[in-house]
């Protein structure tokens, strides 16, 4: 049944969602993508271009969109958003209740340190794994990727101006 | 104003006004939370912000529902996601339903095309501006470059990666704390 393979999906990524929301993309993306095909890969694009330019945490904005699109309906949008935010409220509200010294702990600076190096894969992966054919449709569709890693990475352009700009491109150049 | 209330409005305007992802979130909650509300002080928003970023999940929801917590307990919590939440929710159901039915559309199709290569982009520039960060030695340098190709070429699954990699973490620093004793 659809709703609970989307509850138990986006459960999954928001009790594994380690180290912010482009890691989580790389969850989201595995699960929605590569697993279950609820999304093309273009698709699944879109939707970041999408969360990069509405306001609200990606996750959210993803199980949103996500939810909306495997269902067609509005209930498909709420249990995958509630499902993502669950483990949240699970985990800190028995931290609040149980632990204190939670963050001095050595063992959990360890666990953390592991898991920051690892997360650096994890968003390139999702990066790599888009990197195909549906969403490079020809030399163009790399110079606008160069052009705008350049933007991002060096001149600090913020995204919302640089989808903005390859948007207008892209409108001129496939319209 | 009602607690409960005042503490939904903070969250759901912050929530509402910020572009860019959770990260952008933080500086607006704590401006809300510390400075205009006095709700906790600085140092508490600072352990909340820590305690949050080494849970898993979406970073501005775990912060919302610590201080919901802080204030009033779960029910506190609860409006203080749901604040958080509730934009988004609206917004993207809104574009989403909008959306399906003009993304046949060539000019909207075309558009696209020249945005995806650029959030592609957009998803490599943190990869690198993260190896800075860690500081990555040419020990430690494989990890992250193992875990890609893991999950790009051969299928695995992040969670796996992520789990081994927590474990790996928490053993390796069992065993150096252990040599280090000896």
């Amino acid at each position: 049944m659809i709703y609970w393979q989307l509850f138990y999906v986006f459960f999954k990524i928001g009790l594994f969602g380690f180290g912010g929301g482009y890691a989580m993309l790389s969850l989201i993306q595995h699960e929605v993508v590569e697993r279950y095909s609820w999304l093309s890969a273009t698709e699944f694009t879109d939707i970041v271009a999408i969360s990069q330019m509405t306001p609200g945490p990606i996750g959210i904005n993803s199980a949103t969109y996500v939810g909306f699109s495997a269902t067609n309906g509005v209930l498909g949008s709420l249990v995958a958003t509630f499902a993502v935010v669950l483990p949240s409220f699970l985990l800190v509200l028995s931290l609040c209740y149980f632990f204190s010294k939670f963050r001095n702990n050595d063992n959990v600076k360890n666990t953390m340190q592991g898991l920051r190096l690892v997360v650096i894969g994890v968003i390139a992966s999702a990066a790599l794994l888009l990197m195909n054919k549906e969403n490079f449709v020809d030399a163009i569709g790399w110079i606008i990727f160069a052009v705008a890693f350049f933007l991002c990475k060096f001149c600090k352009i913020h995204p919302i101006l640089i989808i903005v700009l390859a948007g207008v491109v892209g409108g001129i150049i496939y319209g | 104003m009602n607690i409960y209330f005042a503490a939904f409005l903070s969250f759901f305007k912050i929530g509402t006004f910020t572009i860019g992802g959770g990260y952008a979130m933080i500086p607006l909650i704590e401006k809300e939370v510390v400075e205009v509300k006095r709700w906790l002080t600085k140092e508490d928003f600072l352990d909340i912000i820590a305690l949050s970023q080494s849970l898993p999940g979406i970073l501005a929801i775990n912060v919302a529902i610590f201080v919901g917590y802080r204030l009033k307990g779960t029910r506190g919590s609860l409006v203080t996601a749901l604040g958080t939440a509730l934009p988004s929710f609206l917004i993207i159901l809104l574009i989403a339903i909008f959306f399906e039915s003009y993304k046949n559309n060539a000019l909207v199709e075309a558009v696209f095309k020249g945005i995806r290569p650029a959030v592609v982009a957009l998803i490599a520039v943190p990869v690198f501006n993260l190896a800075k960060a860690a500081k990555l030695t040419y020990k430690t340098f494989f990890i992250p470059c193992v875990a890609a190709l893991f999950i790009w070429l051969l299928g695995i699954s992040p969670i796996w990666v992520i789990l081994v990699a927590g474990v790996g973490g928490f053993l390796y620093g069992k065993l150096k704390r252990k040599e280090h004793k000896e």
